[in-house]
């Protein structure tokens, strides 16, 4: 059966997040061949619109309201409810992002559907679609369907690929919807995360570990993850010893990433740490010890001080990019 | 203050997973409070020696549950309730998990309720935000900071790193974050008087709830290792050309830059 799917879009400094567009790709397979439909919630979206009919929706459906500037689980899961309401969807996909995770369990309660979190690949389509998830940090996954109702998925980000971006179009349609009540004031974002490239949609992350030392020993790794578009990660050694902060820390109680390139220096493989970043396309292990346990996931490996590799890589790729 | 904390027993960090039969095998693994759970103890202990009241942990799970309860006593909860599932259900899901623990909590007049944010087996981050919906009360996930007074809290929650500073108000569901406190081990005192604090053991029929209301939306097929990976290759050599070789690694076999 040919479904109609309702994907959440999601902007970041003013740019929808790829993430978005990679639901889409989801949305269509749930689809099999049904409608794609884009929801954008803020005060100002309608302009994204376009956007996400380019990377494969095949129409949008905008709420805007000034209390939805900031995202509130009560104000988005009016909005959301009411575009369930009038579309009346066999199919929901989410990013796995803060307002995914915050929002998704809320409407599934209120649909009394299941709803299968952090989904990185799905095998079949339509009625047959089957999703898989990483268990236990990624030290197992799970293939797991809906038994009946809605279909509804959170996708984790860099794991699905998006559809190629083409000039199509497609209507923006806007739904006027009260939003009343909110119960939690937003007053204000300090910002914590690096500038630029979110660490859990990075394509290159260079993280550090205990054996980075100090703040300043960050540096050189910030450097060539600038160089290489990437984002600086982290042990959760090197969180505790008060070098990065914890908003870095990637591993079991910190960030799941799946970069294509995940270059570790100074970190020594625990097993907390690794299952953030096992499912990496391809690790680089950059340690002084030959014996560290990073080496025995790594697809590379340099025996040697970071101190000295690291800017020497950044200088040879410098030479050849 | 009324105060109730979800906790979740789950697999220590530091095991490894082994699947047999198609199930992930439990035998000789050792045991844990799921580590946000254990922030939202500590958490829940702060509030109410600030406020006064009273901690109560919940848990879904079977008999050998009762050790994490009591661990929890034991860091200064004082009561505890089991709700024991063995006997009546085979699969469960987050719809399962979050059904029952409203029901439990829907007559108890909870003025705040903590979570963790996500428990590192299942790993879904729903149950905390299922229940603050059942029971129609507002939440506020992935919390580094709380405080309380009167009516009115104050919370600072991590937004993929970023930090989000809000007001809301009781009552109240939170999900804890890294970050939020740093956990008490439990004392030797605590430990002795742990065991003679309340543990109440309930059943699905104590709640008046039928297998069919509960029954899973979900359903796993199939539960799986990943591949292993091939060894790696260690360079070797010279340093600078181990570093010239790695950068041809990775843009001509890798193919990632
Ligand atoms: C419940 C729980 C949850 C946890 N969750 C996480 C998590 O999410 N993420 C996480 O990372 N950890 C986590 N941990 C901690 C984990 O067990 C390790 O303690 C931590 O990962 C160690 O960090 P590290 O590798 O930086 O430090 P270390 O283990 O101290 O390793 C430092 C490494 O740096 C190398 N080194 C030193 N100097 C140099 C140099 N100049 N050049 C090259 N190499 C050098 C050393 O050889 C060593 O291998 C958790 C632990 C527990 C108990
Ligand atoms: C008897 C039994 C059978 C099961 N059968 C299946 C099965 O067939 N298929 C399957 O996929 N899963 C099964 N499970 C797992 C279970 O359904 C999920 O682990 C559970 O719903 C929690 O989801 P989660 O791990 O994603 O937790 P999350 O939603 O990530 O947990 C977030 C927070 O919610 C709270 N919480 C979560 N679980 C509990 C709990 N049990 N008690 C108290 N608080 C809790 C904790 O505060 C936790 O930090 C079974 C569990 C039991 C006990």
């Amino acid at each position: 059966m040919a479904k109609k799917v309702l994907v959440l879009g999601e902007t970041r400094e003013g740019a929808l997040r790829n993430v978005s567009f990679e639901a889409i790709a989801a949305a269509k397979k749930i689809s099999g061949g049904g409608e794609v439909v884009g929801v954008l919630i803020g005060d100002a979206v309608a302009d994204f619109g376009a956007e996400l009919v380019a990377y494969g929706a095949d129409r949008v459906v905008t709420v805007e309201h000034p209390h939805l500037k900031s995202y509130t689980s009560d104000g988005y899961g009016q909005a959301f409810m009411a575009v369930v309401e009038q579309e009346s969807p066999e199919g929901l996909v989410f990013g796995h992002t803060s307002v995914g995770k915050d929002l998704a369990p809320k409407i599934a309660s209120k649909l009394q559907a299941g709803l299968i979190s952090d989904v990185t690949d799905i095998e079949g389509e339509g009625d047959d679609a089957v999703f898989i998830r990483p268990i236990f940090s990624g030290k197992a996954f799970e293939k797991v369907k809906l038994k009946d109702g809605i279909d509804f998925i959170t996708v984790r980000a860099n794991n699905i690929a998006p559809l190629e971006r083409q000039e199509r179009s497609g209507d923006v349609s806007s739904l006027s919807v009260d939003i009343t009540n909110l119960r939690t004031i937003i007053k204000n974002v300090v910002r914590k995360s690096t500038e630029g490239v979110d660490l859990s949609e990075a394509k290159v992350i260079v993280a550090g570990g205990r054996g980075v030392k100090s703040t300043e020993g960050f540096e050189p790794l910030q450097e060539l993850a600038n160089l290489l578009g990437g984002a600086v990660g982290a042990s959760r050694g090197a969180c505790d010893a008060d070098y990065c902060d914890y908003s870095l820390q990637i591993g079991q109680t910190g960030k799941v990433v799946t970069p294509d390139l995940y270059i570790a220096a100074g970190i020594s493989g625990a097993i907390q740490h690794m299952a953030g970043m096992s499912n990496s396309k391809v690790i680089v292990a950059i340690n002084k010890d030959p014996e560290a346990n990073i080496f025995k996931v790594a697809d590379y490996g340099i025996v040697g001080d970071l101190f000295e590799v690291i800017p020497m890589l950044t200088e040879e790729f410098k030479k050849v990019m | 203050m009324n105060i109730y904390v979800l906790v979740k027993r789950t697999f220590d960090t530091e095991e490894k997973i082994v699947v047999s039969g198609g199930k992930i095998q439990e035998d000789g693994a050792e045991f844990i409070i799921n580590p946000y759970d254990e922030y939202a103890i500590e958490e829940a202990i702060t509030v109410r020696d600030a406020h006064g009241g009273e901690v109560t942990v919940i848990t879904i799970g079977n008999d050998e549950a009762e050790k994490q309860l009591r661990t929890a006593l034991a860091m200064g909860a004082d009561k505890a309730v089991l709700i024991n599932t063995e006997d009546d259900v085979e699969e469960m899901d987050q719809f399962t998990s979050a059904y029952i623990l409203a029901e439990y909590l829907k007559d108890k007049k909870a003025d705040l309720i903590l979570a963790g944010n996500v428990a590192i087996d299942g790993g879904s981050g729903q149950v905390g935000p299922r229940v603050a919906d059942l029971l129609g009360i507002n939440y506020v996930t992935t919390i580094t900071s709380l405080s309380i007074e009167g009516e009115k809290v104050s919370i600072i929650r991590d937004i993929e790193g970023d930090a989000e500073e809000l007001e809301t108000s009781l009552p109240l569901l939170v999900t804890a974050q890294q970050g939020l406190n740093e956990p008490r081990y439990p004392s030797l005192p605590g430990i002795m008087k742990a065991k003679k604090k309340p543990l109440e053991e309930l059943e699905l029929d104590d709640l008046d709830i039928e297998e069919d209301d509960v029954e899973a939306k979900t359903e796993t097929i199939e539960i799986y290792l990943p591949p292993k990976k091939a060894a790696g290759r260690i360079l070797e050599g010279d340093l600078s050309n181990q570093v010239t070789e790695l950068v041809s690694l990775l843009r001509n076999e890798a193919k990632v830059i």
